[in-house]
């Protein structure tokens, strides 16, 4: 084994370490607890970074990646193996993923500090950066699918974190039990692509031009008027769909905000949700076996994923509009960020993808930190404002927007901080990193607009508009908690947070500036010269390296800039006047949105198209009835055990039927045997023990007598 | 031949049954401590036959088509019928050894509590375990039938006398019928196999390696049976015999018995009983019916998978809307079985691996959540599930072994249901070309639409696991009902702690029995592919 393998062997392992460590033997010390976390993340940062320093400066990584693997689990004469693989994709991974998580760590220390809990938090944390880190090198599906299982369950456990909380619990096992479908599919696919293939390693099936080839064949399910590769990405495409919380499994996200705030963090930007998208990236050359985007022919997968995610970006977005809970509005962000995602893989742009993933895992990681930091202020100045014998409004929340407002001025790093971060998220133009990764996506949409391909102008129309939103909504809430004056006792009274708390949102700001820089397009006017020197962005030449062929990079697009230009800069403008200039005064002030849609369109989209209502009535409901009236009473209980008891009360019949012939025949040798099937059928009463004897002799007579009819019959 | 270690293992709790059985009623502590003893020590007797079942060996045998039997005895028993005392174990069964020791040893210590005659208690559950042992490593059909129904008497005693007084006599009396209608058929078979064999071969004898080759070399396929063209033996007698033994292994519709039977029953039965007596019935199902019929298993297993379809969801649908937290668990062991006859059902090498690692996993699974309901039960002296609350307050240890075994039950990684459930749904898929037949009618590619199917069982469990753990453990304690409730025994917490430990080594490093189960399922296999 070469030091690079070593090296990407041990990254996921030191919090896993940490995490049985703190379970077993440090869980009432604090101080060593905290040690022991966020010394293992340091050290997996380093690991990862110096892997990240290494495949950077790699030649050809993408045909030659750091790979090694062990057996995990016989089967046949081939074994099932598991390991690890460092390639373009795995690199820029292990950029975003240590760094995120690095901070989501520190901020956790102050964060948490007041929580009873703290030492189980940091158990959990651990767990979950060391699935995720496993999920990021691992070389085939089983061990991403072992990683992605773990994370899973520590969401659960994450969310459900304050489990007393009957709200916190019900959104863990929500978020759970959605994630799961897709997680079963997703098992299914693989099953399928093992089944058709026989490996499950990502380079011998997606590096393999025969391996391609043969999946193109037709199906043998479906009448075959799917392609194999077409029904297993499908399949896993709906693993992504529950992980990222794609429409229609969507529903867990916004209601997974009950757990602490890093969580929200760590699920939402930096792992969990990312997972999700990383899987279908990575499996693109198997989405798209037979596509060919640029002339308009799309795999199925990938009209699966144009569509979904298309709409996902502006469904969620319009959610987002009406949201007052500061980070339910991130929430729906990110869900309709993913949707961006997911529909670029849809129309082929691979790398657009890949890039956006990265920016935003760290600006959104970034405003999920930030609104952990306002939620800790304003709780902060209502602990303070009741001191001062200050009463909170009815239906107060420090989660609350309208109960917010001049925050600016009591939390200015978490001010500052979140408008980089909103800025990014809305593509505010060339300083921010979401403007560059936005507008590549926007810019391949375009392009096959411009072809006429129906696919690329769905997705450029839905996400134009929701690009629009995105500004919009970013506006109205930076406007709401920043801006004006103080809504409440308790925003009055906000103070700033810890250090360990604010140096994280402002290493991760600079990173929600800078990043964009690497996918910068050579022919960008000025910057493209300076930063991308070569044929295509750094960033995409080496992403590209991942696929077997080298995407081609599309030609300068001004009229892609101005489209992305003009819908972010208007959509902070129209936000800004809205929620800024005219401002929110009162907190009881009905929103002003709500006066232009209209009552009950709003409403709509405070209670979120009332999906979950939906669910509730279509999935569990019918479900419980199932299981209780018909699978348990009625088959179950009602025909099964009827007919079982049927033969009982025959029998007793039959039996009464051998006592008088034996009482007449043969005398009292064979009066047990009535009595005891007599008392066979009455179920409920008390019957001595031991009479188990009769039954072993009736047992006896019926085999001889079978034996005896099988034997002269046969 | 050395040391006759699997006489052993039968015999020590036969022994011990019998020494407590004799000691004066007083001795209540003395008869707890030898059956801990036994327990000990066939455990370590049981670990020691693992450890050194030759895998390589079994390799070798597997390439010429052999199942490779280690550690045999054998001795001449009624050779007038050709019955002999021979024991053995391969892959399969050693596993099996291994988890009933476990769920032995374990089960004696959580009822060190028991205070309602103790000492008989002992007894018979000792005199169970030499029953379940007995089958597992019984190489001559009348053995195994011989244990077989020797297991059966003390189930049913135990439960009679120690279970619950709402339903046990309901209960006991339902299980007993069932299993011993189902053994009877299968014993008519077996006898009708045993005539058909020695025809054939002119040996007359219940030996099963003899029985295995008198299959190989075609004894039971001769068309013509009962004077019908096309009816052979092994079509004929296949469903009798594979449902016979699968009435123990739950499959649907003889299930029913299962569930009141697991509730009824004091703890260690219990665990005993869900979490070795039905793999009794699925590995008895697999050695006599598809290892020694394969051409009838070739013909029925192919609609026997819908059967084993329906455990699987309507298992976990049942388990999902129990209030009884004990339902749950039985019913989701007639879901958990479910697979395991799926697997036999795949009829590939890595299907029916992972049915085998299934029938550990979840023997330990299901132990250790009895242990934990006893465990609630005992305290709290309720096991509805809505009256419960916040026991994680009171016994953390019980909250965090159930969380570990409802992980392995919806299949979490890095747990043993993983590793045994992802190779099952790997081989059903893989079952792709297997074809029913049933007339003219002709159904193909429907096994992956079964794997569908039977994931949304996975879905399902994961909802009423989490549901008990919300419900039981978390959630509000009412201390104004249930008062200080005292924590778990230092014993109980060993034996907790034996069945996860197992339950984790296995889904870390599953190399640790799957190239064993693998092996031995190879043979098999081959038999079954055979004629196809």
């Amino acid at each position: 084994m070469t030091t690079q393998e070593l090296l990407t062997w041990l990254i996921p392992i030191p919090p896993l370490v940490a995490f049985f460590l703190i379970v077993l033997f440090t869980a009432r010390s604090r101080a060593l607890s905290t040690l022991l976390a966020v010394g293992s993340m340091v050290i997996s940062a380093v690991l990862g970074f110096s892997v990240f320093f290494i495949g950077i400066s790699t030649e050809h990584l993408g045909a030659h990646p750091i790979e090694s693997a062990i057996d995990w689990l016989s089967v046949g004469a081939e074994a099932i193996k598991i390991g690890v693989v460092v390639d373009p994709l795995t690199v820029i991974m292990l950029f975003m993923v240590p760094l995120t998580a690095t901070s989501i760590f520190v901020y956790s220390i102050g964060y948490m500090a007041a929580d009873p809990r703290y030492s189980r938090f940091f158990a959990f944390i651990s767990l979950f950066a060391g699935a995720m880190l496993t999920l990021v090198v691992a070389d085939n599906l089983l061990l991403l699918f072992i990683g992605w299982e773990i994370m899973g369950l520590c969401s659960y456990l994450l969310i459900g974190f304050w489990f007393e909380k009957r709200s916190a619990y019900r959104a863990a096992v929500k978020a759970f039990l959605t994630t799961r479908v897709g997680d079963v599919l997703m098992l299914l696919g693989i099953a399928y692509l093992y089944s058709a293939t026989g490996t499950l390693n990502f380079h011998e099936v997606l590096r393999n031009p025969e391996m391609l080839e043969s999946l193109a064949a037709p199906s043998i399910y479906l009448g075959g008027g799917i392609s194999t590769a077409g029904l297993i990405g499908l399949l896993l495409f709906a693993g992504t769909v529950g992980k990222s919380a794609q429409f229609p499994l969507h529903v867990w996200l916004p209601d997974a905000m009950e757990g602490p705030t890093p969580v929200s963090a760590m699920i939402h930007a930096a792992t969990m949700v990312s997972a999700g998208v990383y899987m279908v990236i990575r499996m693109y050359p198997l989405l798209s076996i037979g596509a060919e985007p640029h002339e308009g022919i799309f795999s199925p997968p990938m009209l699966a994923m144009g569509l979904i995610g298309a709409f996902t970006a502006l469904f969620s977005a319009t959610i987002a509009v009406a949201q007052n809970d500061i980070k339910r509005v991130l929430a729906y962000s990110t869900i309709s960020q993913l949707g961006y995602m997911v529909a670029a893989l849809g129309i082929g742009a691979y790398i657009a993808a890949a890039f956006h993933l990265i920016t935003h895992a760290i600006f959104k990681a970034l405003l999920f930190m930030g609104s952990g930091s306002v939620i800790h202020g304003m709780e902060h100045g209502e602990h303070h404002a009741h001191h001062e014998g200050h009463h909170m409004p009815e239906g107060f929340n420090p989660q609350d927007m309208r109960f917010m407002g001049g925050l600016r001025k009591k939390q200015p790093i978490t001010f500052w901080t979140f408008l980089i971060g909103g800025m990014a998220l809305s593509g505010f133009p060339v300083v921010t990193a979401g403007f560059w990764s936005k507008d590549e996506i926007i810019a391949d949409a375009l392009q096959q607009t411009q072809m006429g391909h129906g696919l690329g102008v769905f997705v450029f129309v839905m996400l134009v508009a929701a690009a629009f939103l995105t500004a919009f909504y970013t506006m109205r809430q930076i406007g709401m908690t920043f801006f004006g004056k103080p809504r409440s006792a308790a925003a009055e009274h906000a103070t700033e947070s810890v250090w360990t708390m604010t140096a994280p949102l402002v290493v991760l700001a600079f990173f929600a500036l800078v990043t964009g820089f690497v996918g910068v397009h050579p022919d960008f006017p000025i910057l493209g010269a300076i930063l991308s020197p070569g044929e295509s962005s750094p960033f995409h030449e080496f992403v590209g390296g991942t696929l077997l062929e080298h995407p081609e990079a599309l030609p300068f697009n001004p009229t892609a800039v101005a489209t992305s230009v003009v819908v972010a800069l208007g959509g902070l403008a129209l936000g800004w006047w809205v929620y800024v200039v005219r401002g929110y005064k009162e907190a009881t002030q009905p929103d002003p949105v709500q006066g232009v849609l209209g009552g009950w369109l709003y409403s709509i989209l405070v209670n979120k198209y009332y999906f979950d209502e939906l669910y509730e009535a279509i999935f569990i409901k019918p479900a419980e009835w199932f299981a209780e009236k018909v699978a348990y009473l009625f088959i179950d209980r009602g025909i099964i055990d009827g007919i079982l008891h049927g033969i009982g009360r025959i029998a007793i019949w039959i039996g009464y039927l051998f006592r008088s012939f034996n009482t007449e025949v043969v005398d009292g040798v064979g009066d047990g045997i009535p009595m005891g099937i007599g008392e066979f059928g009455a179920w409920f009463r008390e019957i001595q023990t031991g009479k188990i004897q009769q039954y072993l002799l009736m047992a006896l007579v019926s085999i001889i007598v079978i034996g005896a009819i099988f034997w002269f019959g046969g | 031949m050395g040391f006759p270690v699997l006489s052993a293992i039968v015999l020590t709790p036969m022994a011990a049954a019998v020494i407590i059985l004799l000691m004066p009623d007083k001795y209540t502590r003395e008869a707890k401590v030898i059956a801990a003893a036994t327990g000990a020590a066939v455990l370590a007797m049981a670990l020691f036959v693992y450890f050194n079942y030759d895998v390589s060996a079994a390799e070798t045998a597997a390439a010429e088509g052999q199942s490779s039997f280690q550690f045999v005895e054998d001795v001449p028993w009624v050779e007038a019928l050709g019955i002999s005392y021979k024991l053995g174990v391969d892959g399969i069964s050693a596993p099996m050894v291994l988890l009933t020791a476990l769920a032995a040893f374990t089960g004696v210590l959580i009822s060190w509590g028991i205070e309602e005659r103790c000492r008989e208690f002992m007894a018979f559950f000792m005199l169970l375990v030499a029953g379940v042992f007995g089958v597992f490593v019984a190489l001559d059909l009348f053995v195994l039938f011989f244990f077989y129904e020797l297991a059966i008497f003390p189930m049913y005693i135990l439960i009679v006398t120690w279970g619950w007084k709402v339903t046990r006599v309901y209960a006991s009396m339902k299980l007993t019928l069932y299993i011993l209608v189902g053994s009877v058929i299968a014993m008519v078979g077996v006898i009708a196999m045993y005539f058909v064999a020695g025809e054939a071969t002119g040996i007359y004898s219940f030996d099963m390696e003899h029985m295995i080759a008198a299959s190989q070399s075609g004894a039971f396929d001769q068309v013509g049976y009962l004077g019908r063209e096309g009816l052979t033996f092994a079509r004929f007698w296949f469903p009798f015999i594979f449902l016979g033994f699968g009435v123990l292994a739950g499959v649907f519709p003889f299930h029913n018995w299962s569930p009141d039977g697991h509730v009824a029953a004091p703890t260690a039965v219990s665990m005993i009983h869900a979490g070795v007596l039905m793999k009794l019935g699925a590995y008895s199902a697999l050695r006599v019916g598809v290892q020694m019929l394969p051409e009838g298993a070739r013909v029925h297993l192919p609609w026997i998978v819908f059967l084993t379809l329906i455990n699987v969801v309507y298992g976990a649908f049942i388990a999902f809307r129990q209030r009884d937290f004990k339902y749950v668990i039985g019913f989701s062991s007639v879901s958990h079985m479910g697979l395991v006859s799926m697997g036999w059902a795949t009829m590939n090498e890595i299907g029916m691996m992972g049915a085998g690692l299934q029938m550990f996993s979840h023997g330990a699974m299901t132990a250790l959540f009895f242990a934990c309901v006893g465990m609630v039960y005992d305290r709290a002296h309720t096991r509805d599930i809505p009256s419960l609350g916040g026991m994680v307050q009171r016994m953390p240890w019980v909250a965090v072994a159930f969380i570990i075994g409802g992980l392995v039950s919806m299949g979490m990684p890095g747990l043993s249901g993983f590793v045994a459930e992802l190779p099952i749904f790997l081989g059903v898929w893989n079952a792709a070309g297997v074809t029913l037949t049933v007339g003219s009618f002709t159904l193909s590619n429907y096994y992956p639409v079964i794997a569908v199917i039977g994931a949304l069982g996975i879905i399902i469990t994961a909802s009423y696991v989490l549901r008990v753990v919300q419900q039981v453990f978390f959630g509000e304690y009412n201390a104004e009902k249930y008062g200080e409730l005292p924590d778990i025994t230092v014993l109980d917490k060993i034996a907790l702690v034996l069945l996860v430990g197992s339950l984790i080594i296995l889904g870390v490093y599953p190399e640790i029995m799957a190239p064993m189960v693998q092996t031995s399922m190879l043979p098999i296999v081959q038999v079954l592919a055979g004629g196809a």
